[in-house]
């Protein structure tokens, strides 16, 4: 009994230890072998790396210094090229935080659906899942931006946002449900022993502590469709890619302008990554 | 003559899954009101079934459980208004870590019993007053010790004024000198005339604190009796041999 609490004790500090890594830390739930809640190919959180020149700083620093010495000792072409591309910034980011919330609010009920116990809803998210899952992503983005402007209509930036929200819903669900399932057993025990219902133990007591361990996903979810915004920019969207590649039919200077291109997005990326980092930092300190 | 709380009849329960467990066979016991009744018996006997029974955190199998008079183990029965009504402690505390300890205690009282924040959190200090954490009212659980953790959850079950407390191994999670913290607890909780169903491996408070002491193994009820009867006495060789064991 003894080393039960101690096992409990060292199960959370490992839990601290890398947050990406969930672990069921309930002695009498079976032992389910760690729960990974990275779904997608974020960028790797950096890791807490004492030296100056740790790596996240030497690509972030290292990638401003070349953009910066392009566009001063350069200016022709890379002046105009950067003007052009960075114009798109405002565009890859307005319809990825729009997106975001939409997987959000999608995941959230895919989530719930997945932990539920009734069939009907836990089938229906389980194949919403595997179809996801299942399709490359960029054939979903197309089908559902075109069934979007057969069916209801709805072009451009919208469209781009529905079918990223929903492509992206179905991760969020992923993450939502496993943040649930990493909740001892025991708090919803505890919580309906006191006489609340499920659904006051869960919005009170489960929910609460799920988004303190799935915000740090969520994160790396943004920066995931960050980068992914770029494959609707092919059908949709005016963004940092697609101004890039019609600059490109301008002037046919692709390789400058995709080397542009790609610096605008590390940066951007890398400081998310950073932000990403700092938060799951200050979570996982004060609580 | 104190009045029957709570009476506990032919209960069976069976755990289905890969391989069936009868965890609880045709158990009888029951309990009066302000009596002290601690269960003891080997890992695996169904203590824990049994004692989970009583607030339907278990479903029986077959049975009948009542709480005074009101039949719980019957499907229409309203769970949450027995739940209500009857406190539990758990081995492993399970504070809720994203509350204060005082926010632990009053978040019951105010979502289900509806009490007003003020009136709540003024009977929450008197609990922390009785269990002696007043002064960690603001702490979070990860900042106090496991006994210190336990008395907040016995607090947080007693805000609900419950009639009856249930205690799963609520020290056997514990570093030794805790557990003595605990203990006290809840001898005056017992003193206080508190129907208390206790689980327990701590010999010594069954002794000194129980009225009853009942002893289980395989599922099923072997022996029950006073400390004195059931500790130096004991008529069953099984309870003869898990004292042999222990001792
Ligand atoms: N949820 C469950 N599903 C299946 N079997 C279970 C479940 N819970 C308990 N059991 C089984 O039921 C039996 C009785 O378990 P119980 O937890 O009631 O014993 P206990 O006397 O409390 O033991 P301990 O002293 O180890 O806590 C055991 O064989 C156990 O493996
Ligand atoms: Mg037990």
């Amino acid at each position: 009994m003894q080393n039960e609490n101690s096992q409990i004790n060292s199960e959370a500090k490992k839990r601290k230890a890398h947050l990406g890594k969930l672990v069921s830390v309930d002695p009498r739930s079976p032992k389910k072998g760690p729960v990974t809640i990275m779904m997608t190919d974020g960028v790797l959180i950096p890791k807490k790396d004492t030296h100056v020149f740790n790596s996240w700083r030497t690509t972030f620093f290292g990638s401003i210094l070349l953009l910066v010495v392009l566009v001063v000792f350069k200016p022709e072409p890379y002046l105009k090229i950067f003007q052009v591309c960075a114009s798109g910034i405002p565009v890859t980011f307005e319809c990825t935080i729009f997106a975001i919330l939409g997987a959000i609010v999608i995941g959230l009920f895919c989530g719930l659906g997945s932990v539920s116990k009734h069939v009907v809803l836990n089938r229906i998210s389980g194949v919403y899942v595997e179809l996801i899952r299942g399709i490359p992503l960029l054939v979903q983005l197309i089908f559902i931006y075109y069934a979007l402007g057969k069916l209801a209509h709805i072009e451009g930036m919208a469209a781009a946002i529905v079918s990223m929200a929903i492509c992206f819903g179905a991760y969020m669900g992923e993450i939502v449900r496993s943040g649930i399932q990493a909740i001892p057993k025991g708090q919803m025990e505890a919580a309906i022993a006191l006489g609340m219902s499920r659904t006051q133990a869960f919005v009170n007591v489960i929910l609460p502590q799920a988004v303190k361990i799935i915000l740090p996903s969520i994160g790396n979810e943004f920066i995931s469709m960050l980068k992914d915004s770029s494959l609707v920019s092919t059908i949709a969207l005016s963004d940092i890619l697609r101004r890039g590649r019609e600059y490109i039919s301008r002037t046919f200077l692709s390789l400058e302008t995709m080397l542009v291109v790609a610096l605008i997005y590390l940066i951007i990326t890398l400081m998310l990554s950073r932000l990403v980092g700092l938060m799951e930092e200050r979570l996982s300190s004060n609580g | 003559m104190a009045k029957e709380k709570i009476r506990i009849e032919n209960v069976c329960k069976t755990y289905e899954g890969k391989s069936e467990v009868k965890a609880v066979r045709n158990a009888t016991l029951s309990v009066k009101e302000g009596e002290v009744v601690v269960i003891i018996g080997p890992s695996g006997s169904g203590k824990s079934t049994l004692l989970r029974s009583v607030n339907k955190l278990e479903f029986i199998t077959s049975g009948k459980i009542f709480i005074d008079e009101y039949e719980v183990s019957s499907p229409s029965c309203d769970i949450r208004k027995v739940r209500e009504n009857v406190g539990m402690v758990f081995q492993s505390f399970n504070l809720f870590p994203h509350l204060s300890v005082l926010q632990n205690i009053t978040i019951a009282p105010m979502k289900v019993k509806h009490m007003e924040r003020k009136a709540a959190e003024a009977k929450a200090m008197e609990l922390l007053f009785r269990v002696g954490l007043a002064e960690k009212a603001k702490a979070y659980p990860n900042q106090l010790s496991g006994g210190q953790q336990q008395r907040v959850a016995i607090a947080r079950a007693l805000a609900m004024d419950p009639a009856i407390m249930l205690f799963d191994e609520p020290t056997s999670a514990l570093d030794p000198e805790m557990i003595k913290e605990v203990l006290d607890v809840m001898i005056s909780l017992a003193q206080s005339g508190m129907t208390m169903l206790i689980v327990t491996h701590e010999m010594g408070f069954a002794r000194a604190a129980a009225d009853r002491v009942v002893f289980m193994d395989g599922g099923e009820i072997i022996e029950q009796g006073s400390p004195s009867d059931l500790f130096d006495h004991p008529a069953n060789p099984r309870t003869q041999t898990f004292f042999e064991h222990i001792l």
